[in-house]
């Protein structure tokens, strides 16, 4: 086993996870000032929302450009129950992430009977038509004007989440959270559903597989992910308007997923910091970056659509695989060759019945 | 096993499969050929639940399965493979075939969440048998490589244990030797075989006639979506129909 | 009664921009898969070459238009080969992303070299006519005359040229029209082509009495895979027909009912029949 091999092993053993915990807990402390704080924690609650998406199109190969609407619709949701009728911070959190799944299940009960192109394309009409509501329906949403004062986290008395640091690490909380929720169901027998289908539906249903209940699962759980985001993202803002509810946003996230690695598990977080630093180093970027990462995406789908993670995954299987089959030959040899070994076996059960 | 009665699908005006009536006896392989658009492919959908017929009905072990759903009849014992494999080529073959016995377990994101118990178990059955179908067909010592880098002949092999890991007791195989070369072909024929040896019944599509002629232990002819002849390998080669359904058109005459 | 012939004149205008931005969308669904979310922002391209080359060249209307034409069809047939040919047996969810690459790409290149402001773009006929008592502005009888004659050329290339014809025969049956020898390059290439054409000259109609805006194909993008999801991806008649729907729509929705939600109305009515039926309107089959 090479230097190589037992770096790209270090990455997929549990002390890598704690090393990143702890890096991630210790950098408030080694940030240079509270800005580079607050965008980190921005970019946590965006990581939330784009592991949502990951479920839905990076699982189940559902591509829903309504996702950024629905992290609007929790934003939204927040801001007018805290704001306008002067609920709590954290039932209305809880609400928030209720109602991105309840709308999430209509929304998915009809666009999922809807295949590839269709449901692209019927999601980002979905996603528009929920930017014009948030736009016009003024009586709701105060319209164009958007919504302000929106209460930050309550801390029961002993945290202030107004704060830039204690905000970032309710950001990472619930960031650990997702991350731990979505590597469940990624290598359940849930996820493994979701991967048939993102395969083909054909596949999928001719294992048994039901189509309709899976699908609407996994937008239900995306949809959540992506209102929980939103509600988060609305008590650190805590000023939000309809252009939360731009399909750019859904773009972004749709790069962030594919630079990071699509379908992968920490694909979602990887792409979100790099892209999110990326774009903070390059300040004369952020209005014009779509002139980099348009071109981006499309390098990306053509020649590594796998992404850094995935890249990496595939690279380490291979490897790995070599490195097995190595063994097995070794050991082969020494053992001088026997009967027992599966390559022969196969071809003797195949020979017997010839 | 399996009863068809009368079977029909149109397409607007078209008939594709058009008032087939035959009956697939269990642990037995049989055959279904025919010139290129013959409406083989739409006949295995019909029984496989991906399409409904227009007319006709589809009796699976004294059951009315006539217009139900992929899935379902999947549950019921009815498995099948596609003419192009279709796998996730980013994991390993084994990781492939765990999903294969998914119908029949029960485990919810419930579960999930709390990792229980009974999805444990259930992931713990699935691996076993995903094992054990990789050993069946012959590739348990690739089971940890990524799919992508397999032959053509081993990802079919693949896509048979994946259809098998549903514990199917009726298999409906769509071109299995399609692209692939003639050694790699007898070898999957000892494995069709295999398979009806422990319990499984075959149904094939397949152009490749030598490979039917030795195999089969009964075959359907059809041609424009009609059913020509039926019978052992020996009856249907000799019957002027299928010679005449074949001469008709480009493809080559029974060898 | 006036107000009511108002409306369908603006019904018509709209249904007829409608209709050429969908026929080019359609073409390229029906003949490559590819369903080009860019196809809004060529149409904005459009638009501003068009007015570039009116405003700060001085060139005529008609010169401009056709000029946006080909800079448009160009820019398609180079989106064409560097992105949707590689992607040709990718995944399905690739070429959508491609897409909206070449989209986000374009609006801010374009927004980066223009600015984000609203511009208004000059025509040459600004009067007013008179039409049995009814009062229509000489631009919007151009865009409807236009569209239609466009959509009659292209009917007539489709229908009595070699090129066009060979189309056709793509669109209805891919595998088949490889086996009977046709180059699938360059039908690919001159589809994307078309396409790019009409959107520019759809652009360059409609702009005069709209607004020239980096974003300004968004909304109609969408309206325009409505309209082909409600007239079936790649029918060209339903791509018109289906235009004219939503137009007819929008014109006495907006009147009848409320102006600010006269853009969802497109939308709606996408939601209502796709619930009820899932491949659209009038379509041949699911794809």
């Amino acid at each position: 086993m090479n230097a190589l091999t037992k770096i790209s092993n270090f990455f997929m053993t549990p002390a890598m996870k704690i090393v990143m915990i702890v890096a991630a807990l210790l950098f408030p402390f080694v940030a240079g000032n509270e800005y580079q704080i607050y965008v980190m924690a921005l970019a946590f609650v965006w990581a939330i929302a784009v592991y949502g998406m990951n479920i839905i199109t990076g699982l189940c190969g559902q591509l829903n450009l309504a996702h950024g609407g629905f992290f609007a619709i929790g934003a939204y949701t927040l801001a007018i129950l805290t704001v306008d009728n002067g609920w709590a911070f954290w039932p209305a959190f809880i609400a928030a992430g209720a109602v991105g799944a309840i709308l999430g299940f209509l929304v998915g009960v009809i666009s999922l009977r809807l295949k590839e192109h269709y449901f692209a394309i019927f999601t980002l009409c979905v996603g528009f038509i929920i930017y014009l509501l948030l736009d016009k329906w003024e009586e709701l949403t105060h319209g164009a004007l958007g919504i302000i004062n929106i209460p930050a986290p309550s801390g029961f008395g002993l945290v202030d989440f107004t704060e830039t640091t204690p905000f970032y690490y309710l950001a990472l909380a619930f960031m650990v959270l997702s991350i731990w929720l979505a590597s469940r169901i990624a290598h359940s027998l849930l996820g493994r559903t979701f991967l048939a289908i993102r395969i083909s539906d054909d596949l999928a249903a001719s294992l048994g597989i039901n189509l309709m209940r899976n699908k609407v699962l996994a937008f239900v759980l995306s949809t959540t992910y992506a209102s929980v985001a939103g509600a988060l993202y609305a008590g650190m803002v805590r000023f939000i308007g309809p252009a939360e509810a731009e399909v750019t946003h859904t773009f972004d996230m749709i790069t962030y997923l594919l630079v990071g690695g699509i379908g992968t598990l920490m694909g979602p977080l990887l792409g979100t910091l790099a892209i999110t630093w990326l774009t903070q180093s390059l300040q004369f970027l952020e209005e014009y970056r779509m002139i980099v990462f348009g071109p981006m995406l499309v390098v990306l789908v053509i020649f590594f659509p796998k992404g850094v993670v995935g890249s990496f995954l595939s690279w380490r299987g291979r490897r790995l695989a070599a490195a097995h089959d190595a063994s097995q030959t070794k050991e082969k040899a020494a053992s001088n060759a026997s009967s027992n070994k599966p390559s022969a076996a196969s071809t003797q059960e195949a020979g017997n019945h010839a | 096993m399996l009863k068809i009665h009368n079977l029909t699908k149109r397409f607007g005006g078209l008939a594709a499969v058009n008032n087939v009536s035959i009956e697939f006896e269990a642990n037995k392989i049989n055959a279904i050929i025919g010139p290129n658009g013959a409406g083989k492919s739409t006949f295995f959908n019909l029984v496989a639940g991906a399409m409904a017929p227009t007319e006709g009905r589809i009796e699976y072990q004294g059951m009315d399965i006539t217009g139900m759903a992929c899935d379902r009849i999947a549950r019921l014992g009815i498995a099948r493979t596609f003419q192009t494999t279709m796998l996730f080529d980013q994991s390993t073959v084994l990781d492939n075939l765990i999903v294969g016995h998914r119908l029949r377990t029960q485990s919810r994101l419930w579960d999930v969440i709390i990792n229980s118990k009974r999805l444990r178990d259930e992931e713990k059955k699935c691996r076993a048998r995903a094992q054990e179908v990789l050993d069946f067909v012959g590739l348990s010592h690739i089971g940890h490589r990524i799919t992508a880098d397999i032959s053509q002949e081993e990802k079919k092999r693949v896509a048979f244990a994946l259809a098998l890991a549903t514990d199917p007791e009726l298999v409906l195989l769509d071109e299995p030797a399609g692209g692939i070369n003639p050694e790699e072909t007898e070898n999957l024929a000892a494995l069709i075989r295999k398979m009806v040896d422990h319990g499984v019944t075959v149904c094939l599509i397949e152009h490749k006639m030598d490979m039917i002629m030795s195999l089969a232990d009964k075959i359907m002819v059809i041609d424009h979506g009609e059913k020509i002849a039926e019978g052992t390998p020996d009856e249907v080669k000799n019957n002027p129909l299928v010679i005449e359904a074949y001469l008709g058109s480009d493809e080559d005459a029974a060898a | 009664m006036e107000l009511f012939f108002q409306q369908v004149l603006n019904g018509l205008t709209l249904g007829s921009i409608y209709g050429l931005v969908a026929l080019g969308l359609t073409l390229v669904y029906g003949i490559l898969h590819v369903p080009n979310f860019a196809h809004g922002a060529l149409y904005m391209v459009g638009a501003y070459v068009s007015y570039i080359t009116m405003v700060d060249f001085g060139v005529n209307y008609w010169v401009a238009m056709l000029l946006a034409a080909v800079a448009v069809a160009a820019l398609a047939v180079l989106c064409e080969r560097l992105v949707f040919n590689p992607l040709r047996d990718a995944p399905p969810i690739h070429d959508k992303i491609a897409a909206i690459g070449i989209m986000l790409f374009l609006e801010a290149l374009v927004q980066m070299q223009w600015g984000a402001e609203f511009r208004r773009m000059p025509t040459p006929y600004t009067e007013i006519l008179d039409i049995a008592g009814m009062t229509i502005p000489a631009q919007r009888v151009l865009i409807i005359a236009g569209a239609f004659s466009l959509m009659a050329v292209l009917h007539l290339f489709l229908k009595k040229t070699m090129t066009g014809s060979t189309i056709v025969a793509m669109a209805q049956n891919r595998e088949g029209a490889f086996l009977v020898g046709i180059d699938a390059n360059r039908v690919a290439m001159m589809t994307f082509a078309i396409s790019g054409a009409l959107a520019a000259v759809g652009a360059t109609l409609f702009a005069p009495i709209n607004l020239v805006y980096p974003a300004m194909g968004h909304l109609l993008i969408m309206k325009a895979f409505v309209i082909i999801i409600l007239g079936g991806m790649g029918s060209i008649p339903g791509a018109i027909v289906g235009g004219l729907i939503i137009g007819f729509a929008e014109a006495f929705g907006g009147f009848y009912i409320s102006t600010d939600y006269k853009d969802i109305i497109a939308f709606a009515l996408l939601v209502v029949i796709l619930s009820i039926k899932p491949t659209g309107l009038f379509s041949k089959g699911v794809h």
